[in-house]
């Protein structure tokens, strides 16, 4: 197998020689760093709203039992029914289960990285299910078979140029550079969908344990369509959603929209407290809460990361990221990228094959100071580092740190090595940069520092020795 | 049927046992205390809104003007009647969508289009053939210039977002401050039953999609119309 390392190093490479392409992702944020900026400012302390935020995380995350119960047994008397899968078959075929005893012949879906995280898509098209996202990056991505660039914006990577000729080729639709005009394409096919549909499938940003509610966040309206009009409504909901109170989310709302989207508020945050209930005039009749474990609890066993659960998904980190704005989403070959896939990838995914991901950090800390509940991503990531240099040590980084330390504790052995180093040193500068060079992973766009004729040790020597 | 419910709560269970996470970083002494609070607490750090409530209906049609929400005040319900004649007109409404709603039953009283009703059900493809859907609504929020909808206040979960055009109708008395206290209405309003949809309105339906460029009407409303009665 092509090594997850060794693929990341492909495409971020590819990626990153890719000026065009990095100066279009820049520009795509530029707008958003600047009504971010506005945003936060408009709260009277922004700071004060995260340590809120990070407390009420984690009050949450270290009773997830008692508030997991509580939202379940609330919501279940309301008519939803909660199914707990352990892992992404459980939850697949649960939901393929739902859709064969109901008989469903169209599936449409609203944004969900859970979904894409569980391969969801996939199992239902086996099975014979037509879907469709009707999130507009979303079926953008969808149509050229990609997974999602981004978090939050799944399309940002892609031109209009690129879009016009897609929906053209897909959709037979007539070329155009309007971005309003392309929406519209998609806004008139989409509608029809949502007519036809038996079942919409939907994401969770929140779960309230206090009412038994589940809040989803959105601009577009699809998520609304997508929960109103089919006759059932499936959710998903990682475990980690769940927060105790309703007014939890007079701060949670606020922050998830200033740090994802530059925004006061989305223009849709709605609440969904079961299916329709006796005398309403519409809504599903079907609500199932599909409950996902998928490796989580094996992030909440991991106390001094246990933090990152608290990730509301809001793509700040991506946004603010050195590394993700130059290599892209797509290196990344995750789920969830930018610097919050790499701290949890590893553990919801196996440390030894995504453990690189952690050592691609400037660790400049700037995901730390954008997560609005304060999550230590970039701790995390050295510890990440720590745990896979303990659990799956790279035999020639074990050799090389080996013969470091040695040497750093002897200083006979340090004055001969550096001896070794000026004499040869002259010689290396011969092959600096070619594929003869040993040091060429530095060399190759570095400048190697020369050694200096006289260490300060001898130097000092020699001083003294002269005054006395 | 619930699937692997004992084992995920016995994984979880097991994860907590004797094993603290820190806590986190925070440089507010008070945020301890305030992680067991009552939705008060998040007032000191959230933006600011004015006492009075002429201050908040500004704030509200302040930040209406960025979102491009349509916001009209009226001093009588029959300039209200005017201002809604005058839009379906404009608009070139041929049918709209309402539902049982004191005030919306009276501003639509000199209407003459078809109308759509949706308390007792509806065809989808009724609805969606509408021109406008004119709704009432729980709360206006001014800290977000949202308007807090739900199945009873809205007639239901689809006439406020499938119509191209959204048209609410609301009283003064209807400003709140911020959205703790639109929680504190509902929660007083209906008790522990709660209606199965509660929904926070901000602006019309929009996205950022392709390039990253504001596109308004996505998939729900094009127009928001806001008519605020004194």
């Amino acid at each position: 197998m092509a090594s997850q390392s060794s693929d990341f190093q492909t495409l971020s490479r590819r990626y990153t020689a890719d000026k065009g392409f990095r100066a279009f992702i820049q520009k795509g944020m530029s707008g958003y760093y600047k009504k971010r900026d506005q945003n936060k400012a408009n709260f009277q302390d922004w700071q004060g709203a995260r340590d809120l935020a990070a407390e009420i995380k984690y009050e949450a995350i270290n009773h997830l039992d008692k508030y997991l119960l509580e939202f379940e047994e609330k919501i279940t008397a309301r008519g939803a029914k909660v199914f707990w899968a352990q892992n992404a078959e459980a939850a697949r075929e649960y939901i393929l289960k739902v859709a064969k005893e109901n008989n469903v012949h169209s599936i449409i879906k609203s944004k969900t990285m859970t979904s894409e995280e569980i391969h969801l898509n996939d199992a239902l098209e086996k099975q014979g299910f037509g879907v469709v996202e009707s999130d507009l990056g979303e079926y953008i991505v969808q149509l050229r078979k990609e997974a999602p660039f981004h978090l939050v914006f799944p399309a940002m990577h892609l031109t209009r140029r690129q879009i016009s000729d897609l929906f053209q080729k897909e959709l037979g639709s007539e070329p155009t550079d309007e971005p309003e005009k392309l929406t519209m394409i998609a806004r008139d096919i989409m509608r029809r969908k949502y007519c036809e549909a038996d079942m919409g499938i939907s994401g969770t940003n929140f779960a309230i344990a206090e009412t038994g509610m589940i809040s989803i966040t959105e601009n577009e309206g699809n998520a609304r369509l997508t929960t109103s009009l089919p006759k059932i409504h499936v959710a998903l909901l990682g475990i980690e959603k769940v927060l105790p109170k309703l007014e939890d989310l007079s701060l949670f709302l606020p922050m998830l929209a200033t740090a994802g989207a530059g925004q006061t508020m989305t223009c849709y945050n709605t609440m969904y407290a079961g299916p329709r209930q006796l005398g309403e005039p519409d809504g599903p009749e079907q609500m199932h809460i599909v409950l996902l474990d998928n490796r989580r609890t094996e992030l909440l066993a991991d106390a001094e990361q246990r933090d990152s659960l608290g990730c509301i998904r809001c793509g700040a980190c991506l946004n603010i990221c050195p590394i993700f704005k130059n290599v892209g989403g797509y290196s990344y070959g995750t789920t969830y990228g930018g610097p919050i896939g790499s701290v949890i990838t590893p553990h919801l995914r196996g440390l030894k094959d995504w453990k690189h991901l952690s050592a691609a950090s400037s660790l400049c800390g700037a995901c730390t100071e954008a997560c609005p509940v304060k999550i230590d991503l970039h701790h995390h990531l050295l510890q990440n580092r720590r745990n896979g240099a303990k659990t799956a040590p790279n035999p020639l980084e074990k050799i090389s740190f080996g013969g470091f330390s040695l040497m750093m504790g002897h200083p006979s052995l340090y004055r001969l090595a550096s001896g070794l180093g000026r004499i040869f040193q002259p010689l290396q500068g011969l092959v600096n940069g070619t594929i003869l060079d040993p040091l060429r992973s530095w060399t190759d766009s570095r400048k190697l520092p020369t050694l200096a004729p006289q260490s300060f040790h001898e130097q000092w020597k020699k001083q003294r020795n002269r005054k006395l | 049927m619930n699937g692997g419910r004992a084992i995920i709560l016995g994984r979880i269970r097991e994860a907590l046992r004797n094993n603290p996470a820190p806590r986190p970083h925070t440089s507010h002494s008070q945020s301890e205390a305030a992680a067991d609070h009552n939705g008060h607490a998040q007032r000191e750090w959230l933006p600011k809104v004015g006492e009075t409530l002429p201050e908040r209906i500004d704030l509200f049609a302040k930040i209406s003007e960025g979102l491009t929400t349509e916001f009209q005040r009226v001093p009588t319900m029959s300039a209200a009647r005017h201002l809604i004649t005058k839009l379906a007109t404009e608009s070139q409404w041929k049918k709209i969508g309402s539902h049982s709603h004191q005030d919306v039953d009276a501003l639509l009283e000199e209407i003459e289009l078809p109308i759509v009703r949706t308390e007792k059900g509806y065809a989808i493809n009724d609805l969606e053939s509408c021109d406008a859907g004119i709704t009432g609504c729980d709360v206006l929020v001014a800290q977000t210039g949202g308007i807090m909808v739900s199945v009873e206040s809205a007639g239901g979960r689809a006439l406020s977002v499938l119509p191209p055009h959204h048209v609410v109708i609301a009283r003064t008395s209807q400003m709140v401050p911020d959205l703790t206290a639109a929680f504190e209405h509902v929660k007083q309003k209906y008790g522990k039953q709660f209606p199965s949809f509660l929904s926070f309105i901000t602006g019309p339906s929009r996205t950022g999609d392709i390039e990253r460029i504001l596109v308004l009407g996505a998939h729900g409303p094009k127009r928001l119309t806001v008519i605020l009665l004194d």
